[in-house]
């Protein structure tokens, strides 16, 4: 085992392994450029914005996992389902919002839709904070392998309420979202939706980093992810700070059950599992801990699956997502923007 | 009674005890010194009484107040700073934002700029480099930038946990000159120094620490001409 462990390094470290990976690289460049020539421009165009929707959507995920990991080294295997959380949440909250179907938002309807997001990004802040409490707080100081199994069963767990609550259908959602597209070419055209997608996501995103840098609470939280200690020699209290973190992890988290909701008009209990995992391989690839990282991670992943899924096939996304999970793990652990400033 | 005093502290790490019952005291204006080999539990005394960790027995009061139920957060805002062992600076953030993290507990805007001059004069090369990144300031920068850090919450006490080590001997002096200044203008110092002849020259009053067990106190000038101390901690 360690042999062979010590021989996969060795292999990652030489030459030869980084010429392997370029070979592949080169052999992919190859086989993609030729598909994306004989597709045409505006459909590659197309793709593009399709990719840079869906990846905001694993770059909202992805920083929920890089927030935690980054505050208690925790990978937080229920925060996919968070996801899901905050979709069945909103969405209980339409009718009540006159949110329907068939009718134009307008600005009422807007606003109501701004309500209705700004409701379940905070219950499922909330309902994640208690998580915290309960489940991972009293595991702080155990070995690391207890709160990751406790986080595995939490997502058990939220799967099987939401499971209780709506059963294991297909859940409709209003398709709200002005479906105009824009053309784009012969055969392509980008969705308004798509682009409203992505521009909720980026101001997320911006948001976030801006509190992140510049507010008090902000500064408590890096502090305490790079140092609990001395964090609580500042006086910081901890125990908020981080949960704190689990609660804008879990916003966002909503924020992206709703978008991805809006977005595909469809929802389903599981659908956590595998938009976590999509989401945690972002954050890896960004480099776990790294909060412009993991952004850029999920439109990476996000663009990937949707080159994948249009010049190749939807059969084989997950296995190009984790190969690229594996290969980053093996060849460069601290991700493309990793940290590798030396710890104490 | 005095400003800082502990009362039969033991201190666990697991089933391990490193600290069997210690008293000590630090008045107002005072500089104790805290002397013992490694892994006496100088830094274990540090750190309980700053709340880091819990002890199972004893009692710490602070400024007339029992603190020993109180979190390690809220000391800091009665009034106990610490530069602990090994800096523990935020390596990744600039001087600037560790100095105001060090203002954490504070919201009196003016009051905090006018310690973040004071900190600027006792260290003009943390001035030169606010905006640097402060993993890559060097040993002595990082040593000044943990206890400008300290200052910065406004402490009724300061604690440094071994100032001087790994500094060149000029830095060294720089440093307990430093201690003195800062005193001098009125914060009691509680210093746990392996510079056992340099801490005991700075200091009012010295405990001597073994095994979690105070076995000798006075004041600096007695435990310098102590001949047990000497031979032990002194190197003579
Ligand atoms: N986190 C820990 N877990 C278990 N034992 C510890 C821990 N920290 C310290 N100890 C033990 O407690 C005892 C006291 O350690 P402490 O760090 O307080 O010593 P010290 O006087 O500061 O030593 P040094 O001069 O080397 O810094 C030692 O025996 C040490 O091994
Ligand atoms: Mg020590």
């Amino acid at each position: 085992m360690s042999i062979a462990l010590q021989r996969t390094r060795s292999i990652a470290n030489g030459r030869l392994g980084s010429l392997l990976l370029l070979l592949a690289l080169c052999v992919v460049l190859i086989v993609v450029g030729q598909r994306v020539l004989s597709g045409g421009l505006s459909f590659f165009i197309q793709i593009l914005v399709f990719g840079l929707a869906n990846g905001a959507i694993y770059g909202l995920v992805a920083l929920g996992y890089t927030m935690v990991y980054g505050i208690i080294e925790l990978i937080n295997f229920a925060h996919g389902d968070l996801v899901t959380l905050g979709a069945f949440i909103g969405l209980a909250f339409f009718p009540i919002f006159g949110l329907v179907e068939g009718k134009d938002l307008g600005i009422i309807g807007v606003a109501a839709l701004a309500a209705v997001f700004l409701i379940a990004m905070v219950l499922t802040g909330g309902i994640n904070v208690l998580i915290e409490r309960v489940a991972y707080r009293p595991l702080r100081n155990s070995p690391r392998l207890a709160p990751l199994i406790t986080a595995v069963g939490m997502s058990f767990v939220l799967q099987g309420i939401m499971y209780l609550w709506k059963g294991a259908f297909q859940i409709h959602v209003p398709d709200i979202l002005p479906g105009t597209r824009l053309p784009l070419g012969p055969g392509a055209s980008v969705g308004v939706k798509d682009l409203i997608v992505i521009a909720i996501a980026v101001v997320l995103v911006i948001g976030l980093n801006l509190f992140i840098d510049r507010t008090r609470l902000g500064k408590a939280m890096r502090a305490t992810a790079q140092d609990r200690d001395a964090a609580q020699l500042m006086g910081i209290d901890i125990n908020r700070t981080i949960a704190a973190t689990f609660f804008i992890g879990a916003v966002l988290a909503a924020s992206a059950g709703m978008i991805r909701g809006l977005y595909f008009n469809t929802v389903n209990f599981s659908d956590g599992y595998q938009l976590g995992l999509f989401a945690f391989t972002a954050a890896v690839f960004g480099g776990i801990g790294n909060i412009q990282g993991a952004a850029l991670g999920g439109l990476f992943i996000g663009l990937v699956k949707a080159y994948g899924d249009a010049y190749f096939s939807s059969a084989w996304t997950d296995v190009y997502v984790f190969a690229i999970l594996i290969l980053v793990l093996v060849f460069r652990p601290s991700g493309l923007l990793g940290m590798r400033v030396p710890e104490k | 009674m005095a400003l800082l005093e502990l009362e039969g502290i033991e201190t666990y790490y697991g089933r391990v005890r490193a600290l069997n019952g210690i008293s000590l005291s630090v008045d107002t204006g005072e500089v104790v010194a805290l002397i013992g080999s490694n892994g006496a539990g100088k830094t274990t005394t540090l750190r309980t009484i700053s709340g880091l960790q819990h002890p199972a027995r004893g009692s710490i009061s602070f400024a007339g107040q029992v603190i020993t139920g109180v979190s390690a957060a809220r000391r800091v805002g009665l009034g106990i700073g610490q530069s602990p062992e090994g800096r523990r600076l935020f390596g990744r953030m600039s001087v600037l934002d560790n100095l105001v993290l060090g203002s954490y507990t504070r919201r009196d805007r003016a009051g905090i700029q006018r310690d973040m001059d004071r900190v600027f004069e006792l260290f003009p090369r943390l001035k030169e480099r606010s905006g640097q990144i402060s993993g890559t300031l060097s040993g002595g920068e990082q040593q000044m930038l943990a206890i400008g850090r300290a200052l910065m919450s406004q402490p009724k006490i300061l604690m440094l946990d071994e100032p001087s080590l790994g500094l060149a001997p000029i830095l060294q002096e720089t440093i307990f000159s430093i201690i003195a200044e800062i005193n001098g203008q009125g914060t009691p110092i509680l210093l746990v120094e392996q510079n056992a002849l340099k801490a005991l020259e700075v200091a009012d009053r010295a405990y001597v620490l073994e095994t979690g067990t105070i076995v000798k106190e006075g004041t600096g000038e007695e435990l310098l001409h102590s001949e047990d101390v000497a031979k032990a901690y002194l190197g003579m």
